[in-house]
């Protein structure tokens, strides 16, 4: 069976969702093979949980430049690999750094770049993305015409189911760095995830508005949202207006979200916010204007107060969930 | 003194209806309103702070048909100096790698770039790549997702903001930059900037003009291909209730009705 590349993604020590993701659609295609680049003793943290996903070897890239420069030191890892081992494909997440790494593989090894990927059909070299574009409106299938199918998809796109795999190890030298062309990361700022799940990957969203009125008043947000044990999101003008950081908006211009339930609080349900959330499988929404258009989508609207509504539905929620 | 290229890009106004062509699969252009993509204000007002601030000359490039001189024309009346647009039959379809290819011959066209700005991702085709493809192409450092760009002689530092957080980023000049949604806010162009850009240099050039060969670019030779399209089925509306005191009650009975809680 033919390989398929997974470039994981982690943090501190810890494998993020997507590439576990990644793992389940690789199997589809082929044999998943993980791509650990970072420092050393990078992979060794990560080994297990990647077997745990089917992956039937893990390719360890560790060395200081590994995490010294931006982007391209992954690039320069997989496109070594994919002149050393002719993979299937390669699947990256279609995150910022993801959707570079991608772009960037793919014009240096003249191959079809494949974006924002939902899913993956196909096996050997024969792969197929679904996409999903403008904002949920048509669904895309597409296929690379050239070398190696270089794809990245989309966080929550694919649901990640464990199967094992013998993550055999196989170290890769990583070339050094010309200085020149590349970008030195001097320091960095993560966000600490809260206790709440990610955005992209929550069940449940509970997003607010404009009509939410303040950043303290978001509060009553967020307590709908941690009774359904949800992700919080915000429309753009609720970030704008600075009542919730920008890393929550969703719309054309923030995430892409596709929960099991989306609860649109103050929001008028503008063209371009409906275009993150729209493809979410059920949507309630609460508006004090009846002819918000957010009703148009919603498959349950309450005209009414949010201050009202949000309050006793976050009672209800916590009272049922016991 | 840094000469500044700019990329914009114009694309469907996502206020109107966006669709794809039944023939070929690609952008229906005549569909939808076209507008200067919104994060492309931003790498333009980016250029001109960074020009008003060290001198310099700014310069627009935008790769794309022969309406996309609106685009330009704007990015004139905000204060840009010059333009160059790349607008060719031949184009049409061209993948991601392809259009790529041709903004950076097109940067070759201008004289001593040192820095390259663009936005970090279209609203249309969102595949935020373009910029990490063409510091591939051209050599250079990216300087991608920039909430900060700080330039002191030949050095560019760059704060990136992504979902991960912050990043502090460090180069050499020649770079390419994108800028990110929160980098500052664009100024509207003023009477005097639309009448002087109306005068300002645009050059049109040809792939062939770029030493492109046309069977290069286009759907013909795409890196990628579409094969299927499916438009979605438009949501309708549900039920819709008065709140009367018992609204969020309503919902949560509806909830339980659904399974979802
Ligand atoms: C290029 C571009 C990209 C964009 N990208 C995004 C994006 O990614 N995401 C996004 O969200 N937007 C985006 N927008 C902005 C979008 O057009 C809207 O301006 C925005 O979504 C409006 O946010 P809102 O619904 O919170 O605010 P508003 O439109 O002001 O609506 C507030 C709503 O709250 C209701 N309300 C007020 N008080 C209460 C109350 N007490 N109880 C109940 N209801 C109340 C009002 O009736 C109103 O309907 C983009 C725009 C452009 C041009
Ligand atoms: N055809 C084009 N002409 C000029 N600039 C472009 C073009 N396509 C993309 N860009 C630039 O690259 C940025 C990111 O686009 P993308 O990678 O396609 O999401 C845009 O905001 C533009 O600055």
């Amino acid at each position: 069976m033919s390989e398929v590349l997974v470039l994981v993604e982690h943090l501190n020590g810890e494998i993020k969702k997507v590439t576990f993701e990644l793992l389940t659609a690789a199997r589809e295609l082929g044999a998943p093979s993980a791509v650990v680049v970072g420092s050393a003793g990078t992979a060794a943290k990560l080994k297990e949980s990647l077997a745990q996903y089917g992956a039937e070897k893990v390719y360890v890239a560790e060395s200081d430049d590994a995490t010294g420069f931006l982007v391209t030191p992954k690039v320069d890892v997989l496109a070594t690999l994919v002149g050393a081992k002719s993979p299937a494909a390669v699947l990256v997440a279609a995150s910022a750094d993801g959707k570079e790494i991608a772009g960037r593989l793919a014009a240096r090894t003249g191959s079809g770049l494949l974006v924002d990927a939902i899913g993956l059909e196909g096996s050997g070299s024969d792969v197929t993305a679904v996409q999903s574009i403008f904002g949920g409106a048509f669904t895309v299938k597409s296929q690379s015409t050239k070398g190696t199918p270089i794809v990245s998809v989309r966080p929550g796109g694919v649901e990640a189911v464990e199967a094992s795999g013998a993550a055999a190890e196989e170290t890769v030298e990583v070339t050094a760095t010309d200085a020149a062309k590349a970008t030195k990361i001097t320091g960095a700022e993560p966000i600490v995830g809260g206790d709440r799940p990610e955005l992209t990957e929550a069940a449940v969203v509970v997003s607010g508005g404009r009509g939410v009125g303040s950043a303290e008043k978001f509060d009553v947000v967020e307590k709908l949202a941690d009774a359904f044990g949800a992700a919080v999101g915000a429309s753009r003008a609720a970030v704008d207006s600075g009542y919730y950081p920008a890393q929550f908006q969703v719309g054309q211009t923030g995430k892409t979200v596709s929960p099991q339930l989306y609860v649109a609080l103050g929001i008028s349900g503008a063209i371009q916010h409906r275009a993150g959330m729209q493809t979410s499988k059920t949507i309630i929404a609460v508006n004090k204007d009846a002819e918000a258009p957010i009703f148009e989508i919603a498959d349950y609207g309450v005209v009414g107060d949010l201050f009202a509504v949000a309050p006793q539905l976050t009672d209800e929620v916590a009272k049922r969930k016991g | 003194m840094p000469n500044i290229v700019v990329l914009v890009k114009q694309v469907p106004d996502t206020y109107s209806e966006r669709k794809l062509s039944d023939s070929d699969h690609t952008l229906d252009r005549d569909s939808a309103d076209a507008v200067l993509d919104e994060i492309n204000e931003r790498a333009v007002e980016e250029a001109l702070l960074i020009k008003e601030a060290q001198g310099g000359e700014v310069t627009v490039l935008s790769v794309g048909p022969d309406r996309a001189t609106e685009a330009i024309r704007k990015a004139l009346s905000m204060g840009a100096d010059k333009a160059l647009h790349v607008s060719d039959a031949a184009l049409h379809g061209s993948c991601v790698i392809q259009t790529s290819k041709v903004i950076a011959a097109a940067i070759g066209k201008v004289d001593s770039v040192d820095l390259v700005i663009a936005g970090n991702e279209a609203t249309d085709g969102r595949s935020g790549a373009v910029p990490a493809i063409l510091a591939e192409l051209l050599g250079y450092p990216q300087l991608t997702h920039a909430r900060k760009v700080e330039i002191d002689g030949s050095t560019i530092k760059v704060t990136r903001e992504t979902d991960e957080g912050l990043t502090h980023l460090e180069a050499g000049l020649p770079a390419v930059v994108s800028v990110g949604e929160k980098i500052n806010e664009p100024r509207y162009p003023s009477f005097k900037g639309i009448m002087a850009a109306k005068k300002k240099p645009v050059e049109t050039l040809s792939v062939a003009d770029l030493g492109i060969d046309a069977g290069e670019v286009g759907l013909g030779s795409a890196t990628s291909k579409v094969v299927e399209v499916a438009p979605k089925p438009p949501r309708s509306a549900g039920q819709r209730v008065e709140d009367e005191g018992d609204g969020g009650s309503k919902i949560a009975e509806y909830l339980v009705g659904q399974k979802l809680i």
